[in-house]
């Protein structure tokens, strides 16, 4: 895969990349950068290249140095290519005060990886983010299109071994707690709640 | 109109402009680096913050509109220490590099710095490094000067229509550039340099050239094209070093071509300094009296008849008006200012100037551009179509060949069928011209300069009768030339005589043998191969075709070297002004032809500029007022006759080389050759 290796929407995308454009009034079609972008990098492999975001751009009659000005404005957006599951760990200071930096360890020492970098089989880039507004349950582990959360460096270890052998992975609370409920019960309104 | 007080001062303004256009209305300066009066308004240097009443904070003046009753304070303490806090943050990731800066001694950062900023520095970490672009041969990159203004990027969006330039990534990352790395394809793309607050886009064929408090300034008139941009002239030493614009409404706005500004090399290349005569088919020095004497004994005898003579694209009117007082002096009425051999009338002022004038643009509503390309042919005039096209509510059409004009218009046909369909009124286009309150048509010199240019200006003269393109307050008939002395040349009668021959003539009968003297003033654009075995007579500032061809050169003074009058396409006459002296023995070109007049003893009848102007001005009153153009009455002009089906083309193929200075120039050869790959890349035809 290269930047410009020939890019263009899939029949399904395609119609699916009309649908979002007609979200938006005529003519303001350039409104719909940001999800197509999205449904871009999914069918190119979780990553942008050039040859994408110009495909986009011809869609919405945008000129392709807006578009890249978008791509490369939103974190979101990778511009290189990335492994099969893209683990993105928070360590803003919520999540590094409950062990984010230890999840971040781990995850170097299982995977044998720095920050940025992909595993040699290709199937895990790992990155660090900033807040990802979970905080209620940090440390947030942020993979693929779910978040794993109050992940301590078992758990993640055990995420990233299910992850590689392709075994499927429950998303949301790593613990015993319902979404983001006190995890030492509940606090306020006991009585009424059952 | 609002009412507010600025700094104790109470002022009107009209509704609309922003505080910092009223405070400049008040008489007060307001720094500013993002703000820019011709680009739109991005509020993110925050140089500009003044302090609003009932405003816990200060306002950033360029973006807030005035409102009834503001309280405006733009010299308190706050706004002081506002003012240092924002240039502190700049600061921080500027490099301290001034001294080997070429914006040195012309930096709005350097300026504001040292009246907004702070002393010294508490900043201890490290600054930031960005790569350095390339945006082609004419603009040097430095980015870690960038201070993120994006005026660059607004110019090149909105006035230059090419959307090349933009900021990527984010915060501390953010970089202005063009991601994918190209040369702009703007002809306008000199301009950044100008506009860029900083040394982050510097000029690179000036680079490290000289400083601006070295610089002899004085300003004039372009010559590369018709339009006659205003320009400041830089020389030291007796050499142009840059041009730069001047500020002029009605023609440039402030801007100028590439061509414009960086052309300026070729007055040093190839130039003609001293005068030669060809002995034994090779041009050798010789003086002036001998140069003299070569032409007076081959003219010795000869019929008038016999004498032909050609006026080229750059020359002054004053060296016109002296040829065409010798030519008639010695008989002939072989004259024609038309190298390209446009098909102009010179009969009807109107039938062949841009009558609605530049500034005039702004007013219509609906526009038929035939046989021209005008972003090619004149950049800045196609700059104000754009403006006025982004302004909304203006319908363009094109009949001739398609190209990118930086607007969208509908392209109806290429050739002069498509023409008479209109004039005839069997062409939609015909209902939109007819329905608009402003219509305009431009006939470029691709329309003109072919066999059957008298019928296509006729059928143009047409619409513009039948379609109410002229009125009493308006006239939109417009012809768009490309040479900035045609307009002086027909203005002055420089076409054949009665029983005369035009170009094309003159080159058959040198062919044949009937023309045996032909005098080229500066002029290079003809088929010099066509001149037979007549004795050429070129005078003229370089060694281009004309004088590759010569028997006799006479070197002449560039459009930097004079004080000459030239007319621009929209019959605008305006002065030039001498910056440097013409290089060796070269002299001013009506001087020569004086010279050489006493020395065919035909003395023509003035001895000072003066008195040349006066010639002038009794040969057509145009001549006796300058600046803005008289209005001209409507005539006829053109004549009727079959049309043929060949599409209109183009008169100019690269916009980099159109004259003898800048096909010199090694700056526009680079631009020809980025150009050139950029086409490839663009394409993709690379690999």
């Amino acid at each position: 895969m290269t930047d410009n290796a020939p890019f263009a929407f899939t029949h399904e995308n395609l119609e699916q990349a009309k649908r979002i454009i007609a979200r938006y009034p005529a003519g303001r079609q350039a409104s719909a950068v940001l999800p197509l972008l999205d449904l871009a990098q999914r069918q190119n492999g979780g990553w942008l290249s050039r040859a994408a975001m110009e495909h986009v751009g011809g869609l919405i009659d945008m000129a392709s140095i807006r578009v890249y000005e978008v791509a490369t404005f939103y974190t979101m957006y990778n511009l290189k290519p990335i492994g099969r599951h893209h683990v993105r760990v928070c360590t803003t200071t919520p999540c590094q005060l409950r062990g984010a930096i230890a999840v971040v360890d781990a995850c170097r020492t299982a995977l044998a990886i720095e920050l940025g970098e992909t595993t040699a089989d290709g199937s895990v880039t790992l990155a660090e983010v900033e807040c990802l507004g979970a905080c209620v349950n940090a440390p947030v582990v942020w993979i693929g299109d779910d978040y794993f959360e109050d992940v301590d460096p078992a758990r993640m270890n055990a995420i990233l071994a299910a992850l590689r052998k392709g075994e499927a992975v429950v998303p949301g609370p790593q613990i015993e707690r319902l979404n983001s409920a006190p995890d030492t019960g509940l606090t306020t309104l006991a009585n009424t709640v059952r | 109109m609002a009412k507010l007080t600025i700094d104790g001062i109470e002022i009107e303004v009209p509704d609309g402009v922003t505080v910092l256009q009223a405070c400049e209305m008040a008489g007060r300066e307001i720094p500013r680096f993002c703000y820019h009066e011709r680009l739109s308004i991005a509020g993110n240097c925050r140089m500009c913050l003044v302090e609003m009443e009932k405003s816990p904070k200060p306002i950033a003046s360029c973006a807030m509109p005035v409102g009834n009753g503001m309280v405006i304070k733009t010299n308190t303490a706050m706004v002081q220490k506002a003012r240092q806090g924002v240039m502190e943050f700049l600061l921080i990731n500027h490099p301290l590099d001034c001294p080997i800066c070429d914006q040195g001694g012309e930096c709005d950062l350097q300026d504001q710095a040292m009246a907004f900023g702070f002393d010294r520095s508490r900043f201890l970490e490290m600054k930031r490094a960005v790569k350095d672009k390339d945006l082609g041969p004419l603009i040097e990159t430095h980015m870690t000067r960038c201070i993120h203004c994006t005026r660059c990027i607004r110019f090149a969006t909105e006035v230059a229509g090419v959307e090349e330039l933009g900021a990527t990534g984010r915060g501390e990352h953010m970089e202005v550039g063009t991601y994918v790395e190209r040369s702009l394809t703007s002809e306008l793309s000199g301009n950044l340099v100008d506009l860029c607050p900083v040394g982050a886009l510097t000029s690179k064929p000036y680079a490290f050239n000289a400083r601006p408090w070295e610089l002899n300034r004085i300003e004039s008139v372009d010559v590369m094209d018709a339009v006659g941009s205003s320009i400041r002239i830089d020389s030291r030493g007796g050499a142009v070093l840059r041009v730069l614009p001047v500020l002029n409404e009605d023609i440039n706005e402030e801007w100028i071509s590439d061509k414009t500004r960086h052309a300026c090399d070729g007055l040093r290349r190839q130039r003609l300094d001293r005068p030669y005569v060809r002995r034994d088919g090779r041009l050798v020095e010789t003086s002036w009296q001998d140069a003299f004497a070569a032409i007076a004994a081959r003219m010795k005898g000869l019929a008038g008849t016999r004498i032909a003579a050609i006026a080229g694209d750059l020359v002054d009117a004053e060296a016109m008006t002296a040829l065409r007082d010798l030519m008639s002096a010695l008989g002939s009425p072989h004259v024609d200012c038309r190298q390209d051999g446009a098909r102009l009338d010179p009969a009807c002022r109107a039938g062949y100037v841009f009558n609605t004038t530049i500034a005039g643009i702004e007013e219509a509503d609906a526009c038929l551009l035939v046989g021209t390309n005008p972003r090619r042919e004149a950049a800045i005039l196609n700059a104000r179509f754009r403006k006025r096209w982004l302004a909304g509510g203006f319908k363009i059409a094109l009949i001739g060949e398609p190209a990118d004009l930086t607007y969208k218009y509908e392209h109806l046909g290429a050739g002069p069928r498509t023409l008479a369909d209109i004039a005839a009124g069997r062409h939609g286009f015909a209902q939109t011209l007819r329905e608009a309150k402003r219509p305009m048509l431009v006939l470029g010199q691709g329309a003109l300069a072919r066999a059957d240019g008298a019928a296509v200006l006729a059928t143009a003269r047409r619409i513009a009768e039948g379609h109410g393109l002229v009125c009493d307050d308006w006239n939109g008939f417009n012809v768009l030339h490309t040479a900035a002395a045609r307009v002086a040349g027909l203005d002055l009668g420089l076409v054949p005589g009665a029983g005369g021959r035009d170009v094309a003539g003159i080159l058959a009968g040198a062919a044949s043998g009937e023309i045996e003297v032909v005098y080229l003033l500066g002029a290079d654009e003809i088929d010099t191969s066509r001149l037979g075995r007549a004795f050429v007579v070129y005078q003229g500032h370089h060694g281009d075709a004309g004088a590759h061809r010569a028997d006799v050169v006479l070197p002449g003074a560039a459009y930097t070297e004079k004080s000459g009058t030239w007319v621009n396409t929209e019959g605008r006459v305006q002065r030039g002004a001498q910056a440097t002296f013409p290089p060796g023995d070269a002299r001013e070109d009506w001087k020569i032809l004086r010279a050489l007049s006493g020395a065919l003893g035909r003395p023509l009848g003035f001895d000072t500029l003066d008195a040349v102007r006066a010639r002038m001005a009794a040969i057509n009153p145009v001549f006796a007022r300058l600046g803005a153009p008289a209005r001209n009455n409507w005539g006829a002009f053109g004549s009727d006759g079959p049309l043929e089906d060949a599409p209109f083309a183009g008169p100019i193929r690269t916009f980099h080389m159109t004259c003898p200075i800048s096909r010199a120039s090694e700056t526009m050869a680079r631009c020809i050759q980025a150009a050139a790959a950029e086409t490839r890349r663009a394409t993709g035809t690379h690999g």
